[in-house]
């Protein structure tokens, strides 16, 4: 072990010995294959079929806290990258991971980072090839930010794009709604709310394959992070030119993440999901992306929660449990009180 | 062969209104020769002879519904016709005005109800009788002008009977619209369980009404859900129905009826017999009827029978009805026959029905006679015009309004069109609503903006709807809106000078991104400065405090220094959680906002604590426990000290001490009182240092009539300007924007 200091210091990020030791006892384990070099080299055999299409993505991840009740900041920045290759149709293939590292980090906790990413990249079937390390002073940064890009490939023959949504397709989310963010305010010491909630986070390359298996139709999905739910569907519905409206009674929702909703006073469909996606089939194949979706774990609370509609073009609009409907907005910034 | 003549241009809401053949009269009553037409600009006139009184006549005995505006007279030289007659319209549309809709005239509901002379009448019975006096205009309008064609009943062709009348200019129908008889005209139903049940409508409808049973009514702007206030159980049903635990009802009861269950004071009967009928909100009569119709208040809003169905059915009902809107929760009420049977089946056992469509929704206006206050502008007072101030030019400017109480404002030529009351914006059909309500007045207007004014606040969906019309945007900040609105009913001049505003509000976006909503402004139209504001608190849970009480007072306790008591106060309540949020900043604004603090007493007084059934339960219901505490005021709290932050603590803290002892009116009634004292003063001092010219009251916290009092009380001998015209919320927010706009157009010094 040639690495004795527990704390990540500025000469780890000096180019030296230090570094070197850093990135090979704590790094190195996430990447495939070991020992790398600065350039991942990539068989071109999955993008040799005709037809087939390169994706490519990249994602920064900052979250407080850095671990949480099921997650932690690493299997965030595999999933977020690999959710956002799936939901385009692609199949996942290489990722590429960097670290800004704040001067003072644990390197136990880098380790854990470091192995959770290594466990989920296993999972989800993508290798991480190529990466970089960089350390900044005291309050640069928040302890540790970490950018991952992706590449994977899609088939020939696949076009998923909210474009295509047409009024009729469903709407389909892949389980409870808002778990990850009301798991990260709960996990803040300093909000004094005690549940039990985990993180959604998943990936969700699998469920998405098995989804397109089912329902070859599927028009576009989207992974519900950042603005949750509603933004995902205000962005398709602007982006197909049609409606959308959804039934407040049908949203999959935890209680303990309502209580959380209801204390704070936050709508849980703008709340960050990290493995959750929307995705609109034709209604034909509803059912059976319904049922592929519910037969793995990260499916299992799968529901239809509404469908594309004619008018009120670019809108999204809930069905409340009253029987009225209320207009669901794209987030605007911070949200402002406007009862006047 | 020529001779010398009289041409005399009259401007104002003189179409539609019986003008021409009035002018008719008085022609022919003077042996004068020449015409009358309607044009864009009004109506004209052209004479021959001697014209002696003519024109003081003119103005003196105008149609009740007609408004003069304007009326010049120049001689000029024509061809003199051998009689005087109505020629043809000339010119099209634009700036001609349509009148509101009015409420039936005395002889139109003694000759529906066949009295007097019109016992056996051909009209006796008769649910849609009106005259160029009286019935409906706006909600029957599909277009300019406006002639029966471009009306709901245009469906109806007129029998000869009627023509005969809507052709004399002798009858009080000469040119009626929307004229009708049992012949020709529009029908009315009553049905249950989707089958019309035999007989007389108006009649078995009534014996449904005794029966307890809940009624949904087809009205002029909609539909109203309509029981027995006396019937506790049908209160009660319509409650669970509507699922409105305590939002008061409205009541329609005849004249004679209404003594029973109000004070009725000469203002106020004013008020009600006004063609606009509006709901007026009178002094209740303890125990006059069930608590159910208003619980926790101590005045009920109630109108007058203002169709001739409204007049047969409460002379066949006898008593007083709830007559609420025909509405799901958070929807503008339903006008269309097939929408009310959908929608309205779960509230109602039956349906009055008609079949003359309503084109436009219009709900009830609300207003106060004491202190003269509009609550809601809606039926009846759209789309009247009002006078700008001088010094404001000839732009054309749309103005979008706020997003709780939805309302649009246009202004051309000097004048203000002020839209009807849309509701919430986040109501998608609301937000239809006011969609169509732009496109609609723009439309009948012939408006051209040049400039959209939208509130400061990006989340309104009014401002996002108008960033994207393609029109230069003018961001108006909430509070200078309310204050331009409130000088611009007082038609304070462009150039008039600086006024101290008191804008008590709910929560408003202020220029520092905090939000604001208890001010003491000091600006004019062009501009302003913060003098004084409420303390700021933060809002834990944003909006979410706009409904719980309880997290106002946590606040306020912890401001005061008694953030023990809070855990007593509200326990089982998440006060740590709460606090530790506010803390943290993670959605907890702070807020300057008088709305809230008047929540976070009443919460200390144990009303709502914990939630609010409707928008503003809490500070009605403590504005109706201070009136009820009027008499005891003895009980003081500490004066705000002074400077320009006004900090209610110590008078929290004083409020808490005395609660023991003191009894909930009187505290009450000493919160109102102090907050009107310390606003007062600030703007007094102003007003006394020579900076302002007159103090303004305005923004939302101003519809309650005991803090309008007070405050009046406590800037005794101050000019002070009060709403009167325009809503003091955000109804009347639009008419600001549009004035604040329009200044910035205005050449003129830039405010200082
Ligand atoms: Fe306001
Ligand atoms: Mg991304
Ligand atoms: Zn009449
Ligand atoms: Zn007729």
């Amino acid at each position: 072990m040639a690495l004795r200091d527990d704390k990540v210091t500025l000469s780890h990020g000096g180019g030296g010995k230090a570094m070197r030791d850093l990135i090979e006892e704590v790094f190195t384990a996430v990447f495939e294959p070991p020992g790398m070099e600065d350039q991942a080299v990539l068989e071109a055999a999955a993008l040799a079929e005709p037809g087939a299409r390169l994706a490519f993505t990249t994602d920064s991840f900052v979250v407080t806290p850095i671990e949480f009740p099921g997650g932690d900041i690493g299997k965030i920045a595999v999933c977020g990258t690999v959710n956002d290759l799936a939901v385009g149709g692609a199949v996942p293939l290489w990722l590429s991971a960097a670290f800004i590292i704040e001067e003072g980090t644990e390197i136990a906790l880098l380790r854990r980072v470091v192995a959770s990413m290594a466990r989920e990249a296993a999972a989800a079937g993508v290798r991480i090839v190529t990466g970089d390390t960089k350390v900044v002073g005291r309050g640069a940064c928040d302890t540790l930010f970490v950018t991952t890009s992706g590449v994977g490939v899609i088939p020939p023959g696949r076009a998923m794009g909210a474009a295509r949504v047409r009024p009729g397709d469903v709407a389909i989310v892949n389980g409870v709604l808002g778990d990850h963010g009301a798991a990260i305010l709960a996990a803040r010491g300093d909000l004094a709310l005690s549940t039990d909630l985990q993180s959604d986070c998943a990936a969700l390359g699998h469920l998405m394959a098995d989804v397109l298996a089912a329902a070859p139709g599927a028009k576009a999905a989207r992974d519900l992070t950042r603005g949750g739910l509603a933004s995902a569907l205000n962005e398709i519905a602007e982006t197909a030119g049609c409606g959308i409206e959804i039934a407040e009674e049908d949203l999959p929702l935890r209680a303990e993440v309502v209580g959380v909703c209801e204390i704070l006073g936050l709508d849980p469909l703008y709340l960050a999901n990290e493995g959750r996606l929307v995705v609109f089939v034709p209604e034909a194949e509803a059912a059976a992306a319904l049922s592929a979706m519910r037969a793995r774990a990260e499916g299992a609370g799968a529901a239809v929660i509404g469908r594309a509609v004619e008018g009120h073009v670019g809108q999204v609009r809930m069905r409340t449990a009253f029987g009225g409907a209320r207009i669901v907005d794209m987030l605007v910034g911070e949200q402002l009180p406007r009862i006047c | 062969m020529k001779e010398q003549g009289v041409r005399i241009r009259v401007r104002g809401q003189v179409q539609g209104v019986g003008f021409r053949p009035f002018v008719w009269r008085l022609a022919r009553e003077r042996g004068l020769r020449g015409q009358v037409w309607n044009d864009p600009e009004g109506v004209g006139v052209e004479l021959f002879g001697e014209i002696g009184d003519f024109l003081a006549a003119l103005r003196a005995e105008a149609p009740p519904l007609a408004r003069i505006d304007a009326v010049e007279a120049a001689p000029f030289e024509g061809a003199a016709p051998a009689g005087f007659t109505i020629t043809p319209s000339r010119g099209h549309g634009a700036q001609t005005r349509v009148a509101p809709d009015a409420a039936s005239c005395p002889d139109c509901v003694a000759e529906s109800l066949g009295r007097g002379g019109y016992a056996g009448g051909r009209r006796a019975g008769y649910a849609f009788t009106n005259c160029t006096h009286c019935g409906p205009r706006f909600s029957i309008l599909r277009g300019l002008p406006y002639d029966r064609g471009e009306t709901t009943m245009a469906g109806f062709a007129m029998c000869p009977a009627c023509r005969a009348e809507y052709e004399n200019p002798a009858d009080r129908r000469f040119h009626a619209q929307p004229i009708a008889c049992p012949v020709c005209g529009p029908r009315v139903w009553y049905e249950e369980g989707g089958a019309e049940v035999a007989g007389d409508a108006v009649a078995e409808a009534a014996v449904a009404l005794r029966a307890g049973k809940i009624i949904a009514i087809k009205g002029i702007g909609g539909f109203h859900l309509a029981c027995d206030a006396r019937d506790p159980g049908a209160l009660t049903a319509l409650r669970v129905r509507k699922r409105r635990p305590a939002k008061p009802f409205a009541l329609m009861a005849r004249e004679g009826d209404l003594g029973a269950i109000v004070a009725l004071s000469e203002p106020a009967r004013a008020a009600l017999r006004a063609a606009a009928a509006p709901v007026v909100l009178c002094p209740a009569l303890a125990g006059a009827l069930p608590e159910a119709v208003a619980p926790g208040m101590v005045e009920y809003g109630v109108m007058l029978p203002y169709t001739p169905l409204h007049h047969l059915l409460l002379e066949a009902f006898g008593g007083v009805l709830v007559m609420t809107s025909g509405n799901l929760s958070g929807e503008p009420q339903v006008i269309e026959n097939a929408e009310a049977r959908e929608k309205l089946a779960g509230f109602v056992d039956g349906f009055l029905m008609h079949d003359r469509p309503i084109a436009r929704r219009l709900d009830d206006s609300v207003l106060r006679a004491e202190p003269a206050q509009v609550l809601r502008h809606a039926r009846g007072r759209v789309p009247d015009v009002i006078a700008l101030p001088e010094g404001f030019g000839g732009a054309e400017i749309v103005a979008l309004g706020g997003q709780m109480k939805g309302a649009i404002c246009l202004i051309k030529n000097g004048q203000a069109l002020l839209g009807h009351h849309l509701g919430d914006l986040d109501g998608a059909l609301c937000f239809d609503e006011f969609e169509k309500a732009v496109a609609d007045y723009r439309a009948l207007f012939e408006h051209r903006p040049e400039r959209v004014a939208v509130d400061a606040h990006p989340g309104y969906r009014a401002t996002q709807a108008g960033q994207a019309m393609g029109l230069p945007v003018a961001e108006v900040w909430h509070h200078h809106a309310h204050l331009a609105a409130c000088l611009g009913e007082n038609l304070w001049p462009l150039a008039g000078g600086q006024v101290a505003a008191i804008v008590l509000d709910g929560t408003g976006l202020g220029p520092d991104g905090t939000l604001w909503g208890g001010e003491v402004l000091l600006g004019d139209y062009k501009g302003f400065s913060r003098e004084a504001h409420l303390r700021p608190a933060p809002l834990p849970g944003g909006d979410r405090a706009a409904r719980e009480p309880w997290r106002n007072a946590v606040m306020r306790l912890d401001q005061a220094g008694l953030g023990g008591a809070a855990e007593a106060e509200f326990a089982g309540l998440a006060v740590a959680p709460l606090r530790a949020a506010a803390r943290a900043g993670v959605n907890a604004p702070l807020s300057s906002s008088a709305g809230r603090l008047f929540d976070a007493v009443a919460a200390l007084l144990g009303i709502c604590p914990v939630g609010m059934s409707f928008e503003g339960e809490a500070a009605m219901r403590l504005e109706a426990l201070a009136r009820a505490g009027e008499g005891r005021a003895e009980l003081v709290l500490p004066t705000a000290p002074a400077g320009p932050v006004i900090d209610p603590a110590p008078m929290i803290a004083a409020l808490m001490a005395a609660r023991a002892a003191a009894a909930p009116e009187a505290l009450a009634f000493a919160f109102h009182r102090w907050l009107a004292e310390a606003f007062a003063a600030r703007a007094r001092a102003l007003v006394e240092a020579g900076r302002a010219r007159a103090v303004v009251l305005s923004g939302g916290v101003y519809q309650n009539a005991l803090l309008h009092r007070l405050s009046l009380a406590a800037l005794e001998g101050l000019p002070v300007l009060t709403h009167a015209k325009v809503p003091a919320n955000d109804g009347g927010l639009a008419l600001g924007q549009a004035l604040i706009a329009a200044a910035q157009l205005s050449p003129g010094p830039e405010s200082t």
